[in-house]
């Protein structure tokens, strides 16, 4: 085993018994805090899988997060106050609104993505970044839904034998979502398809030459990625009960692709590192100081001007 | 339709055009020249109009302080390109992204460290307070006009800098090839330096020039920013041109969306559908106007010939 899979072990055992570990001695707080990170590190996940391996700079990875998470909250209200039951949306279901928020996730990325792979660099950066700003202000504009202020989810998502009203049910559910994510796509990456995709990221005339597309291949990852995103999104809205649009702020969009660069892009365990140590970076500095984003913006430039591979880069695979 | 809205608000659409090109300019300048992505450059729109304003409260003066905050933005951006952007240079662009992603952070944090949380109102000098009567139902506030013609000066200017003057030249060949500019001994990181202050006064420009209208605020930035990009990505990244062009064509579609989206809508469509859709579709508007020029024109409507 290399040095890498070794840090990714551990760092996912500590993550199933810690927190547990919190809340059972009567630190709640803890287990809060890390089935936040839990699901953002699945947001990140999902990002790193185009990102990372495919080298498309989705700046708008957050708009995924939000709809996912618009997916359970609309369903919610109509249950409760009327409306949309001929489309049978109007329902506190699970299996209703997790698959929602994924095929709508996985439509946009369908659609915006067909728009964005036509361009490189720093327009698909800036495309992507404009489609997460078109879902925002789309959202903001809808007063029914609450508009700027959100709306608040008074029904967590029914799923069968789980009750997500209880946080150690709803972290161990966050919890084997993030491993099955993470097997997705390791999965993907180590396949065919994954060589192609990453191949392309190399050098996609390359890819070209040999018969392929890379634009097929490259949207099909951009599918799945927001797809999987809108599940972390489903699984947010669940969490935080409260649902608003600054959630798909670019801000947040810059905030997952930090916790990628941060963990470490293109490694499996990367985005959770990631995830933990922005979450917990977060925490502890605004613990001390409410201009806490001072000095993480500081780090944020550290990070950036003095380390390769981010923090997945202090353990070196052996190859 | 009212013709005398319409005019007010095409005005208006100008007046945001040129603000927008403002900020949209020192982008095209540092991408195009630079090719470095700054995300933290509408932070110096927001400082500039926190400084303009803290100075107009100083001197007592609008006009002075604008001229005093002017070379201290420009300062600010020289200090963001020495610190935070030459080490980047040779990286990719999400090095960039991310760097100044940071450097957003700790700018809206010092704002809010030095200035407090709440936003700063700035008065309007006395000559600019009236408004103009055209006719009965014709009324225009001067200072929007001040704003449109310092707009028109400043990318004036920058026009006849850009195409009649030596730095101008140097800017221009930057562009079009910065190894050939450094071999002909031309002090490249002095250059670099020089356009990234430049395109900070020009942002921090229009922050002084909208602070009268809006107040300066944390955050103000945030949301030009990503207007100023669609600018650029309309215009074609790195064509002052299309940033002029695109500039005044985002302006308007946005000012005129509106005002005036609803009433088109309510021709083809029930009253009730209209009221709902329009202040969705118009809030988009810009962003579904970039995505057609994208996809008809992934450059770009006015891609600059080299690169």
């Amino acid at each position: 085993m290399s040095a890498r899979t070794i840090a990714t072990l551990a760092l996912m055992a500590l993550l199933a018994v810690l927190p547990p570990l919190f809340f059972y001695t009567g630190n709640a707080f803890w287990l809060d805090l890390a089935t936040r990170l839990t699901i953002l590190a699945i947001a990140a996940v999902s990002l790193n899988l185009i990102l990372g391996y495919g080298g498309l700079v989705s700046f708008g990875h957050a708009a995924y997060v939000g709809l996912g998470a618009y997916a359970v909250g609309i369903p919610a209200y109509h249950w409760l106050y009327g409306g949309l039951e001929s489309l049978g949306l109007a329902t506190t279901s699970g299996l209703v609104q997790i698959p929602l928020a994924m095929v709508v996730c996985a439509l946009f990325a369908l659609i915006t993505g067909a728009i964005c792979l036509r361009t490189k660099g720093v327009y698909f950066i800036m495309i992507t970044m404009a489609f997460a700003q078109m879902v925002y202000y789309a959202i903001v504009s809808i007063e029914e839904y609450g508009g700027d202020d959100g709306l608040v989810i008074d029904t967590r998502s029914e799923l069968p034998g789980l009750n997500l009203d209880d946080p150690i049910q709803l972290f161990a559910l966050a919890y084997v979502s993030l491993v099955v994510a993470m097997l997705i796509v390791r999965m993907i990456t180590r396949s065919r398809f994954g060589m192609v995709l990453r191949g392309a990221k190399g050098n996609a005339e390359r890819v070209q030459m040999m018969g392929l597309n890379p634009y097929a291949y490259r949207l099909t990852a951009y599918v799945i990625s927001g797809a999987m995103a809108g599940y972390a999104g489903a699984l947010l809205g669940n969490f935080t009960t409260f649902i608003s649009p600054e959630m798909m702020d670019w801000t947040r969009s810059g905030e997952l692709m930090f916790m990628v660069i941060l963990g470490g892009a293109s490694t499996t365990g990367g985005p959770v590192l990631g995830a933990a140590a922005f979450i917990i970076l977060e925490e502890v500095l605004s613990h001390f100081t409410i201009y806490w984003h001072l000095p993480f913006g500081l780090l944020l430039i550290a990070v950036v001007l003095f380390t390769r591979g981010g923090l997945m880069g202090f353990f070196r695979g052996r190859k | 339709m009212d013709t005398s809205l319409l005019f007010i608000q095409t005005l208006n659409g100008l007046q945001l055009g040129l603000l927008l090109f403002l900020v949209a300019s020192g982008l095209t300048l540092v991408f195009g020249i630079l090719d470095f992505v700054n995300l933290a450059h509408a932070s110096l729109y927001m400082l500039g109009a926190f400084i303009c304003a803290s100075l107009t409260y100083a001197v007592g003066n609008f006009f002075l302080a604008v001229l005093i905050a002017l070379p201290i933005t420009a300062l600010l951006g020289w200090g963001a390109e020495r610190f935070v952007a030459r080490p980047l240079y040779a990286r990719d662009h999400l090095d960039h992204v991310l760097a100044t992603f940071g450097l957003i952070l700790v700018l809206d944090t010092a704002a809010h460290l030095i200035w407090g949380p709440e936003g700063i109102a700035v008065p309007l000098p006395e000559a600019f307070r009236g408004q103009i009567e055209l006719s009965e139902t014709l009324v225009i506030p001067t200072y929007r006009l001040v704003i449109i013609a310092a707009g028109l000066a400043a990318a004036g200017g920058l026009y006849w800098m850009v195409v009649h003057t030596r730095l101008g030249m140097l800017i221009r060949a930057g562009a079009s090839n910065r190894v050939m500019v450094g071999a002909l001994g031309i002090n490249i990181e002095l250059l670099f330096g020089l356009v990234f202050a430049l395109g900070a006064a020009l942002a921090g420009l229009a922050g002084m020039l909208i602070a009268p209208i809006t107040e300066a605020s944390i955050g103000m930035g945030n949301q030009v920013i990503i207007t100023a990009f669609v600018v650029i990505i309309v215009g074609g990244i790195g064509s002052m041109k299309g940033a002029f062009i695109a500039a005044l064509l985002i302006g308007l579609i946005d000012t005129l969306g509106r005002s005036f989206l609803d009433d088109i809508f309510k021709l083809v469509m029930s009253p009730d559908a209209a009221e709902n859709s329009a202040p969705a579709i118009s809030a988009m508007l810009i962003y579904i106007i970039m995505a057609c020029v994208l996809a008809l024109r992934p450059q770009g409507l006015f891609p600059p010939k080299v690169r």
